[in-house]
Parts: C-alpha cells; sequence; structure tokens
C-alpha cells in the first residue's frame, strides 16, 4: 500500500481528524512524561544544569529521521510523499531567534505550553493566552510583515542536497553531531553540577 | 518534586520520535504546536469581521466553504496534545494548579514574564511558521535547511539572552 495512509487509504476528513487526536494524545502524553509541562525543566538547559530537553530533542530527531530515511531509500514511503517544510532563509532565522528568547522570558514554547496548561501550572496558562495575543496582534498588522514574511524563498531544500552530498551520508553526519553534542553537554553538566556542590559546602 | 518520576530522557526521546514518524507515517505531516493558535486567530478574527478575516493575507487560506478555520488537522492535534497532557499528568500524580518558578522571583513577576514570552512566542511562531515542534522538530528530522536555521537561531537566542533572566530561573 502506498504511504501515508492518508494517501494509499484514501482517508476520509473524519478519519484523519480522528488520526490527529490520537496521535497529539501521544505526542502530548510524551511531553509530560518527558517532564516538559514545567517551564523550570525546560529552562534549566540554558544554565547548563540539565540538558534534559537536548537528550530528548535530539534524540527524538535522529529516531524519526533514521525511519524516514530508513522508508524513502527502500522505497517504501519515498520523501516526496510527505510534507517537507520549505525553507524561508530570513524568516526562519528571525522567527527562530525571538522563539529562542519567547522560550528563556517565558519558560514554554507553544506545545510544551499547552500541556503544562493542562498540568495545572498558572505560567502556562498565560503563556496560551499570549501565545494567543501575539498571534493576533501579527494577523492584524500582516500588511506590514507581509513583503518579510515570504522573502528569501527557497522552496523545499534538504540539508543534502545544500551540501551535494548523499542522504545516507547528511543521515549519519547528523547522528555523530546528536552524539557528540550530548557527550559535551554530559561533560558541561557534570561540571556545572560539581561547581553548585561545592558552593553548597561552602555555605 | 511530587508524582511519579518523569521518564529518562533517551527512553522519552525514542518515544517522541516514533510518534512523529507515525505521524509522517498516516497523515504525511509532522507535528505542531503553533498552528492550532494560528487557526484560533483566525476563527476569532472572522467571528469579528467575516469580510476582513478572508482577505487577510495571513489567514486568508483558513477559509473554505466545506470546513471552518477550527476543522483542521493542526487543531484536533492540539486538542490531543492537551488531552495527552492532561492523562499523562493525572496518571503520575503531577495534576497541580501552581506556578513554576525559581526562587528569586515573586509571582506576579512570573506570571507577567510568561504572558510577554508567551506573546513573543506567538509572533515568532508566525513570522518562522512552526516552532519548536513544527520547525525544529518536524523538519530537523526531514533535514530542512531552513528548520535547521531556525533551530539553531532558536538555540543560540535563548543561551544568549540566559543571562539576563537568570533572577526568573535559578
Amino acid at each position: 500500500m502506498e504511504l501515508p495512509l492518508v494517501l494509499g487509504m484514501g482517508m476520509s476528513h473524519t478519519a484523519e481528524m480522528v488520526s490527529a487526536v490520537l496521535i497529539g494524545s501521544g505526542f502530548g502524553f510524551v511531553l509530560e512524561r518527558a517532564g516538559f509541562g514545567r517551564a523550570d525543566n525546560l529552562a534549566s538547559i540554558f544554565y547548563g544544569r540539565d540538558f534534559r530537553v537536548m537528550r530528548v530533542m535530539f534524540t527524538a530527531i535522529v529516531t524519526s529521521m533514521v525511519g524516514l530515511y530508513f522508508l524513502d531509500l527502500t522505497g517504501v514511503m519515498p520523501l516526496a510523499n510527505i510534507g517537507i517544510l520549505p525553507t524561508y532563509v530570513l524568516p526562519q532565522l528571525v522567527g527562530g531567534t525571538l522563539l529562542g528568547a519567547g522560550f528563556i522570558i517565558g519558560g514554554y514554547c507553544p506545545g510544551t505550553s499547552i500541556v503544562a496548561t493542562t498540568s495545572g501550572k498558572v505560567d502556562g496558562m498565560l503563556f496560551v493566552g499570549g501565545l494567543f495575543t501575539g498571534g493576533l496582534l501579527f494577523t492584524a498588522a500582516y500588511d506590514v510583515f507581509a513583503g518579510f514574511h515570504s522573502s528569501t524563498f527557497l522552496g523545499r531544500v534538504l540539508l543534502h542536497e545544500y551540501f551535494g552530498i548523499s542522504s545516507a551520508f547528511m543521515v549519519l553526519a547528523v547522528v555523530l553531531f546528536a552524539v557528540g553534542s550530548l557527550y559535551a553537554v554530559t561533560r558541561i553538566e557534570s561540571v556545572v553540577q560539581r561547581r553548585l556542590a561545592a558552593k553548597e559546602e561552602s555555605r | 518534586m511530587n508524582g511519579k518520576p518523569f521518564w529518562n530522557p533517551y527512553v522519552a526521546g525514542i518515544a517522541l520520535g516514533l510518534v512523529l514518524l507515525t505521524s509522517f507515517v498516516v497523515t504525511g505531516k509532522g507535528l505542531g504546536g503553533s498552528g492550532a493558535f494560528k487557526h484560533a486567530n483566525a476563527a476569532v478574527l472572522h467571528a469579528a469581521s467575516p469580510t476582513w478575516a478572508e482577505e487577510n493575507g495571513n489567514i486568508k487560506s483558513y477559509f473554505s466553504p466545506q470546513h471552518g478555520p477550527l476543522n483542521s488537522w493542526i487543531v484536533f492535534l492540539a486538542a490531543g496534545v492537551a488531552l495527552g497532557g492532561v492523562v499523562g499528568a493525572w496518571s503520575a500524580r503531577r495534576f497541580k494548579i501552581e506556578t513554576i518558578r525559581g526562587p528569586r522571583i515573586e509571582r506576579d513577576h512570573r506570571w507577567l514574564l510568561a504572558f510577554a514570552g508567551g506573546a513573543l512566542s506567538g509572533v515568532a511562531a508566525q513570522i518562522a511558521r512552526g516552532c519548536t515542534s513544527g520547525q525544529a522538530l518536524t523538519g530537523g528530522a526531514q533535514l530542512a535547511l531552513g528548520s535547521w536555521i531556525f533551530m539553531f537561531s532558536m538555540f543560540g537566542s535563548a543561551y544568549a539572552l540566559a543571562y539576563l533572566v537568570r533572577k526568573q530561573w535559578i
């Protein structure tokens, strides 16, 4: 059968919405179990104390990437069949920079703030209120942003195409980058933890 | 810390990766957190002024004769996230009405920053066409060039600003 299922089975709109709820539930459940419903767990990565966020994210990206490219290379589900995110260089650079600021100031990102809200965290609820308000303002003032928003459009560009190498080699490079980064942050974490412990003792 | 312990981060990462892979295999799309808010914005603006909303370049594609702006895959996904979050929190005995903050910040100040950070993120996710889930995670796994640019900018800016807001967290 052709994959994704939505193509191969010709899913109805209702079936697609039901599958979205199920997949979303899995997503929300895992985020909660990962500890991402609490801003302190999320923010501690930026102070070198606990790199849980990076461990979960990089492991997730590697797992999904390996699966995705395995399915592509074996022809089971060609990448051309799924919605590859298009590249808009400057909007993604500026949007990423602002989202990083929102993350360290607000303590959450959009997905984790939903889980925080349903875990009873008041700061999560306020972050959600902010998201809604910010989005409303952006849409209301869209005429001002429209030109920038559609600028530096490159279409669907994958990293291996950009670097002119094979996809298998790029996947391997990303795996090595993830393993190397996680090894490095584990070292940093132990240094920071040791310093904190020494500070505690000297009090 | 009350409730059951959190999962080992590598186990949680593999589980998250498999949820994302399942999403690709079933729907052909990844995950997302901010898209639902944009659809909710569109619904509210449409209720206030249908013509204005249908002519707004940012949201006009959300209005079709068949489905309203809320009857969309990304909105149902977010409803699932809320559901999964509540099931997760209750089953681990972690559900608690509280404000998460560091030891050196007043509650009201933390509330203000949570709202301000949310508002900034609301603008940011629309400029970037996605957030940590919709860009970094989804596009990261696809190896989409722009999503990797997004991921590095996001982590870079959060690290650069961390010192300025340290009193909120540590």
